[in-house]
C-alpha cells in the first residue's frame, strides 16, 4: 500500500473487514479447496465493507492462497463467501470525502483492482458464493470470480455507484456488459440506480446471468460447495447467456441508457454519462484497458464537486435523517392509541390509511355528512382491497386494517383519541373552528395536528384553551410515497406535544424535520419562490419552453411547469397567494398563472402528439409580456431567488440549519443528491456569494476543498 | 353408528442420515455453529435424497434433544420444520430421554405410523454439547437426595460407569481399554472403506475467528490408539478408578435424522425400505449403574417379538463406555470382540452428541443389513441417563434366508 492510501486510511476509521481463509475438504470426493470469509466482525446490521485495510487483508488472504498453490497444495477451487447476511457492500464511502487529490483517487481505484484482479488470476477456478446483501466493490468482487452461486436470501444486490455519483469502477462497469451482455448491463449500472436505486432480486440475478445458480438460503454454503465440486469435476455444465458483441447491439443499448440518463438528468450529473462511455468502450477493450479506463474515471469522479455533494446527501439522509435536530427528548412523548382524521377528502383518507398501516391503533374519520364519511372510508377499503390482491397483505391483515377504520359525521367520535389530525380545506377559519370543536370533546393532552402547508399554525391554535396541543404535520403529496414530514412548532407548543408529533411522525416512518411557524415552512416556500420566478418570467414575454427548460442543467426530477401540474394549478395559485400576503416584496402572483386556473388547464402540455408541445392555448394565457429572457437568465434568476430566500430563513431560525434545508429539499421535494439537495449546488456556482455575500456551507463539508 | 376405521401398519425405516461430528468445545468444528441449523441441514437432506415422498406427505417432525433451551429449544421439530422449508402444515414437536431422544422420537413416530395415525415421520436428535454443557440450566429435585431416591453420583455418568465396574469386577479395566482400542480401530477401518460417509451430510461451520469451514468427517476419533498409549490415562471419575477418556464416550456435537413410514405408503413412493420395525421396549434400572439400562430393555423387546438373542445377526450398541457395552454382551454370553457388534466401531470413537445417538445406530445398521443379507434381525440398544434403557430390534429387508456361509 502506498504511502497516500495510508495517510487516507488513518483520516477516517476504517471498519476494516477481514478475509480469512480456510482450507476445506470438500464433499464427493471432491479434494480440498480454499475458502475466504469476508467479515468485518460486526453483526448484519454493520455491513462488510472495503476501505484501504481490508483491501489488504484481501490481498493477503490471496497472497496466502497463491503461496498454498505454489506450494503444491492441490486446490479444487477457491470460493469467496460472506458473514452471515451480509456479502460485501462495497468501498467503504466514508473514506471518498478524504481523498485529497486525483493521485490518492487513481490509486484507490487502482488498488481495489490490483487486488480483486487476482481473483480472476489464479491458477484455479473461483467460485463467488453470494449468501447476502452484494452491492457496489462487493457485487464486483463476485464478477471477478469465474463462477458465481447466489442464495435466494440474498435480497439487495446492486452496482448503485451512479446513484451516489460514482461508477462500477473496481472492474464491474467493463465485467458486467462483457458478462451479461450490454443492455442487461445497463439495466444494472444505470436505470436501476436511477430509479431510486432499485436493487436486483435473486431469481434476477440468476436470469440476467450474472449468477450461474440459485440455491435457497437454508443450507446455502454447503450446497453452494457441492455444487461447485459438480462444475469443478464437470458434472455440471454452467450455462451463460451468449452475449451480443456486435457494433449495433452496443451502440443501440449505450444510446438507450444515454437516454434514460437525459430523461433523468439532462446531463446534470457526470457520473452515468462516464459509467456508459465505461460499458461502450467495454466491447473492444482488454481488461487492462478497461481496468484502467475505469481508473481514470473514478478518478476524475472522485475529484468533483457533484461527488462530494452526492456523499453530504448520502450522509444526510443516512443519518442526519434519523436524528432530528432540536427534537425534544423521546422520553416526553405520550402514548397515541387513537387517531382522529378531521376530514374524509383524499388527503385525508391517504393520510387515515398511512395511519392504520403504520400505527396499527383505531384511526376515526370525520366530515360534515355521511355521503363524505362514507367516500372516505370506501376510498380506504378500496386501497386496502388493492393491498391484499397484490398479495401485500393478508386477509387477516386486511380484516384488521378496515376493523380499525370508523367513520362518523360527529366528532363526539375523537373523545378518546390521542392524536387528531385536521385535513380540511385551507382557510384559517375553517381550521380555527375545526380545533375549538375537536377541543370540545377530546383530553386536554390530545395532541392536534394541522396538515396545513401554508397557514400559520400559531394563528390556529390562538383561541384554544390548550393552545400548547398544537403541532403542524405536514406532508407530502403522495403521502404515501414522499418520506418527508415537516414537524412544525407554534409559539405555545409544548415539549410533550411535539415529542409526541415526532414519535408519531417516526411509527410513520418518516423522516421529521422541526420547523418553525413560518408561512409555508420549508420545501413550499422554496418551490413557490422558484415556479414564481419561472411563471413571473413567462408573464414577462419568455416562450414557457425556454423558461421550462432554464432548469434542466440542474437535473431535477421534474420541470417547473410539470411540477405545477402535480400540484394542482390552483393550489399553486392558492399558496402563491398567501405566499404574497406573507412576503409581497419577493412573492410575486403571475398574471398568467391566474389565467390559467381560471381556464381550468391542468398542464402546459399538449401530449396527444406523443411528446410534449406547448397547449397554444396556454401560450396566449401567458402572452403579452414584452420583455423575454434567455434560458440562462430565468435559471440565473430562479437561483438567486432560491439562495436569497434560504439566507433568509436560516437567518429567521425555519430551521437549524443548511442541513435541514437540503435535507427537506432531497426527501420533500426529491432533489437530486449531485446538487447536495441545493444549498450546495448554490454555492457551486457562486450563487450564494453573490447574492448573500457568504457561502452556505464552509469549503469541503459538500465540495471538494 | 358406525365404528371409525383403524389399521395397524408396518413401520419401515427409509433413510437415515446424519452431520458430521464435532469436539465439543470452543476448538471444535461446530462451536459457533446452532443446533437447530444441523437438525435443519439434516431434515432438507432427506427431502432430497427421498424426491418421491411429496414433502406434506410428512405427517410429523419429532427432534430430541436433551438441554432444550436456546437454540435446542423453542419446539425445536416445529421450528426445523419451517426452518427447512417444509410445508406448513407439516406438524413437530421436541422430545426428550437424554441418550435416547433420537431413539424415542423413532419409537414414538413409528407407534403413530403403526396406529394409523401418520403415514411418514421425521424423527431425529441434535445435542450441541459445545453450546449446552451437560447439565446446563437443571434444577434436581432436592428430594432425591433427601428421600436417598438416587444417589448424587448417579448425575454423572462417568460414576455410574465406575460402580459398574464394581459391579462386575471380571470386566476389568483391560477388558475396557481392548474394547476402546477396538472401537478407534474399527472406525478407522469403516473410514478408509468409505462406509461411514455416505450417511454424512457436509455442514459450513462458523467462526468467527477463522471464516467459514465446511465439516465433512467426524473430529473426535483418534485412529491409531493401541493398548499401550492408553493404559497409563488417568481415571477423571474416580481416583485410581478404570474408566479413562480412552473408554468413555467424548464430549460431541452433532445432528441426526431419519425418514420412516408406514410399508404401504414407502411402496406408494416407491422408497426403497432400508429396515422394517420389529418391535421396541425401553427399560429402567438404577440410577447408579444406568449403563446396565440395555439389558432389561433387550429383553423385554426379545420377549415382545418372540425372539431369542440367538436370532440376533448384528448389534449396534451405544458405546456411552466400554464397560456398558461389556455388561451387555457378558450378560447375552457375547464375546468382547463379536464381529456382529458394532462392525464400525462405536461412539467411544465417533463420540456421543447425547440425544442424537440413537439414530446414528439405526442408520449404521441398515447400512450393515444391506451388506449381510444372511442376517435377518438386528438391534439397537443404548443406555440411558437416570438408569434407563432402549432396544429397537429390526428386521433386514434385504434378507434372503440363507444361513452365513
Amino acid at each position: 500500500m502506498s504511502e497516500t492510501t495510508t495517510q487516507a486510511a488513518d483520516a477516517f476509521n476504517e471498519v476494516v473487514t477481514h478475509a480469512f481463509v480456510r482450507e476445506i475438504d470438500l464433499p464427493n470426493g471432491g479434494g480440498k479447496a480454499a475458502l475466504i470469509t469476508l467479515d468485518n466482525g460486526f453483526d448484519h446490521t454493520k455491513p462488510t465493507t472495503f476501505g484501504p485495510q481490508g483491501l489488504a487483508s484481501l490481498s493477503a488472504a490471496l497472497e496466502q492462497i497463491e503461496a498454498m498453490i505454489e506450494g503444491g497444495h492441490d486446490l479444487a477451487f477457491v470460493g469467496v463467501t460472506g458473514k452471515p447476511f451480509i456479502f460485501a457492500v462495497g468501498a467503504d464511502i466514508k473514506g471518498v470525502r478524504h481523498v485529497a487529490n486525483r493521485i490518492e483517487a487513481l490509486e484507490m481505484g487502482q488498488l481495489g483492482h490490483s487486488v480483486f484482479r487476482r481473483l480472476g488470476a489464479l491458477k484455479v477456478p473461483t467460485f463467488a458464493f453470494i449468501n447476502g446483501a452484494a452491492m457496489g466493490g462487493g457485487l464486483e468482487i463476485a464478477l471477478h470470480c469465474t463462477y458465481r452461486a447466489v442464495s435466494g436470501g440474498a435480497t439487495a444486490i446492486s452496482l448503485p455507484e451512479c446513484a451516489l455519483g460514482l461508477i462500477p469502477g473496481w472492474g464491474g462497469a467493463y465485467l458486467l456488459p462483457n458478462l451479461i451482455g450490454v443492455d442487461q448491463a445497463i439495466t444494472v449500472i444505470v436505470e436501476n440506480p436511477l430509479n431510486l436505486n432499485r436493487q436486483l432480486k435473486p431469481k434476477q440475478v440468476l436470469e440476467l446471468g450474472i449468477a450461474d445458480v440459485l440455491l435457497e438460503p437454508a443450507d446455502f454454503l454447503a450446497q453452494a460447495l457441492a455444487w461447485a465440486v459438480q462444475v469443478v469435476k464437470g458434472e455440471v455444465t454452467v450455462t451463460r447467456p451468449e452475449v451480443d458483441h456486435s457494433h449495433e447491439a452496443w451502440a443501440a443499448a449505450v444510446a438507450r441508457g444515454r437516454a434514460l440518463a437525459d430523461a433523468k438528468l439532462h446531463g446534470a450529473a457526470p457520473a452515468p454519462y462516464r459509467a456508459l462511455d465505461l460499458i461502450s468502450a467495454a466491447r473492444k477493450a482488454n481488461p487492462d484497458e478497461g481496468f484502467a479506463a475505469e481508473d481514470d474515471a473514478l478518478a476524475d469522479l472522485v475529484m468533483t464537486d457533484e461527488l462530494r455533494a452526492s456523499m453530504y446527501a448520502f450522509d444526510l439522509v443516512q443519518h442526519r435523517a434519523k436524528r432530528p435536530t432540536g427534537a425534544p427528548d423521546k422520553a416526553l412523548a405520550r402514548k397515541v392509541t387513537k387517531v382522529g382524521i378531521v376530514g374524509a377528502g383524499l388527503m385525508a383518507s391517504q393520510l387515515a390509511l398511512l395511519f392504520l398501516q403504520r400505527l396499527l391503533v383505531p384511526v376515526v374519520m370525520t366530515d360534515l355528512d355521511q355521503a363524505r364519511v362514507d367516500k372516505g372510508v370506501a376510498y380506504v377499503h378500496g386501497e386496502i382491497d388493492k393491498m391484499l390482491a397484490k398479495g401485500r397483505i393478508d386477509g387477516d391483515k386486511a380484516n384488521r386494517l378496515k376493523g380499525l377504520l370508523t367513520g362518523s359525521t360527529d366528532k363526539a367520535a375523537f373523545a378518546d383519541a390521542d392524536f387528531v389530525l385536521e385535513a380540511v380545506f385551507e382557510e384559517l377559519k375553517v381550521k380555527q373552528q375545526v380545533f375549538a370543536e375537536v377541543e370540545a370533546v377530546v383530553s386536554p393532552e390530545c395532541v392536534l395536528a394541522t396538515n396545513t402547508s401554508s397557514l400559520s399554525v400559531t394563528a390556529m391554535a390562538a383561541e384554544l384553551k390548550h393552545p400548547e396541543r398544537v403541532v403542524g404535520f405536514h406532508f407530502f403529496n403522495p403521502v404515501a410515497v414522499l418520506p418527508l414530514l415537516e414537524i412544525v412548532r407554534a409559539e405555545e407548543t409544548d415539549d410533550a406535544s411535539l415529542a409526541t408529533a415526532f414519535a408519531v411522525g417516526k411509527s410513520l416512518k418518516k423522516t421529521c424535520v422541526l420547523v418553525k411557524d413560518a408561512p409555508a415552512f420549508v420545501v413550499n416556500r422554496l418551490l413557490t419562490r422558484f415556479l414564481g420566478t419561472v411563471t413571473v418570467s413567462v408573464d414577462e414575454g419568455t416562450p414557457i419552453e425556454v423558461a421550462d427548460g432554464a432548469l434542466d442543467p440542474l437535473g431535477l426530477p421534474m420541470s417547473p411547469f410539470n411540477l405545477l401540474a402535480l400540484v394542482g394549478p390552483p393550489v399553486a395559485l392558492h399558496v402563491a397567494h398567501t405566499m404574497h400576503e406573507a412576503f409581497p416584496e419577493r412573492y410575486g402572483v403571475s398574471g398568467g398563472l391566474e389565467r390559467f386556473v381560471a381556464a381550468g388547464k391542468s398542464s402546459a402540455y399538449d401530449w396527444s402528439s406523443g411528446t410534449a408541445v406547448v397547449d397554444p392555448e396556454v401560450a396566449t394565457l401567458f402572452a403579452g409580456g414584452e420583455s423575454p429572457l434567455t434560458a440562462e437568465q430565468v435559471r440565473n434568476r430562479a437561483l438567486e431567488a432560491l439562495a436569497e430566500e434560504i439566507r433568509l430563513m436560516l437567518d429567521d431560525g425555519v430551521v437549524a440549519e443548511a442541513q435541514d434545508i437540503d435535507l427537506c429539499m432531497l426527501l420533500g421535494a426529491g432533489w437530486p443528491s449531485h446538487l447536495g439537495g441545493i444549498t450546495p449546488y448554490l454555492d457551486r456556482v457562486g450563487v450564494s456569494e453573490r447574492v448573500t455575500g457568504q457561502r452556505f456551507l464552509p469549503r469541503g463539508v459538500a465540495s471538494l476543498l | 353408528m358406525s365404528t371409525a376405521a383403524r389399521t395397524s401398519r408396518e413401520v419401515v425405516f427409509v433413510d437415515g442420515v446424519r452431520t458430521p461430528f464435532g469436539k465439543a468445545g470452543p476448538k471444535g468444528q461446530f462451536a459457533e455453529t446452532r443446533a437447530d441449523d444441523l437438525i435443519v441441514a439434516l431434515i432438507r437432506e432427506l427431502v432430497r435424497r427421498n424426491p418421491s415422498l411429496p414433502p406434506e406427505r410428512i405427517d410429523e417432525v419429532a427432534i430430541a434433544a436433551t438441554t432444550q433451551i436456546g437454540d435446542q429449544g423453542l419446539t425445536l421439530g416445529r421450528t426445523a420444520a419451517i426452518l427447512a422449508g417444509l410445508p406448513r402444515s407439516v406438524p413437530g414437536y421436541s422430545i426428550d430421554r437424554m441418550c435416547a431422544g433420537a431413539m424415542t422420537a423413532v419409537a414414538n413416530v413409528s407407534a403413530g405410523i403403526a396406529f394409523g395415525a401418520y403415514d411418514a415421520a421425521i424423527a431425529g436428535g441434535v445435542e450441541s454439547m459445545s453450546r449446552h454443557p451437560m447439565g446446563e440450566g437443571v434444577d434436581p429435585n432436592p428430594r432425591f437426595v433427601s428421600e436417598r431416591l438416587v444417589d448424587v453420583a448417579a448425575l454423572n455418568m462417568g460414576v455410574t460407569a465406575e460402580n459398574l465396574h464394581d459391579r462386575y469386577p471380571h470386566l476389568t479395566r483391560e477388558r475396557a481399554d481392548a474394547f476402546g482400542v477396538r472401537s478407534q480401530e474399527l472406525l478407522a477401518k469403516a473410514y478408509a472403506d468409505g462406509v461411514i460417509q455416505g450417511n454424512l451430510v457436509p455442514v459450513a461451520t462458523r467462526s468467527a475467528e477463522k471464516g467459514w469451514g465446511l465439516a465433512t468427517a467426524d473430529e473426535p476419533p483418534r485412529p491409531g490408539t493401541t493398548m499401550a498409549d492408553i493404559a497409563n490415562l488417568k481415571t477423571p471419575f474416580r481416583v485410581h478408578g478404570r474408566v479413562t477418556a480412552a473408554t468413555s464416550s467424548p464430549l460431541t456435537d452433532g445432528a441426526t435424522a431419519a425418514l420412516v413410514a408406514a410399508a404401504d405408503v414407502a411402496e406408494e413412493f416407491g422408497l426403497a425400505p432400508k429396515m422394517r420395525l420389529v418391535t421396541y421396549a425401553f427399560a429402567g434400572v438404577a440410577p447408579e449403574v444406568m449403563g446396565v439400562g440395555p439389558v432389561p430393555a433387550t429383553e423385554r423387546a426379545l420377549r415382545n417379538a418372540g425372539l431369542g438373542i440367538d436370532d440376533i445377526g448384528l448389534f449396534e450398541v451405544n458405546e456411552a463406555f466400554a464397560v456398558q457395552v461389556l455388561a451387555f454382551l457378558d450378560h447375552f454370553g457375547i464375546a468382547d470382540d463379536d464381529p456382529r457388534v458394532n462392525p464400525w466401531g462405536g461412539a467411544i470413537a465417533v463420540g456421543h452428541p447425547l440425544a442424537s445417538s440413537g439414530v446414528r445406530l439405526m442408520t449404521q445398521l441398515a447400512s450393515h443389513f444391506e451388506v449381510h443379507p444372511e442376517v435377518r434381525y438386528g438391534i439397537t440398544t443404548m443406555c440411558v441417563g437416570l438408569g434407563q434403557g432402549g432396544t429397537v430390534i429390526w428386521e433386514n429387508p434385504h434378507f434372503d434366508g440363507k444361513k452365513d456361509a
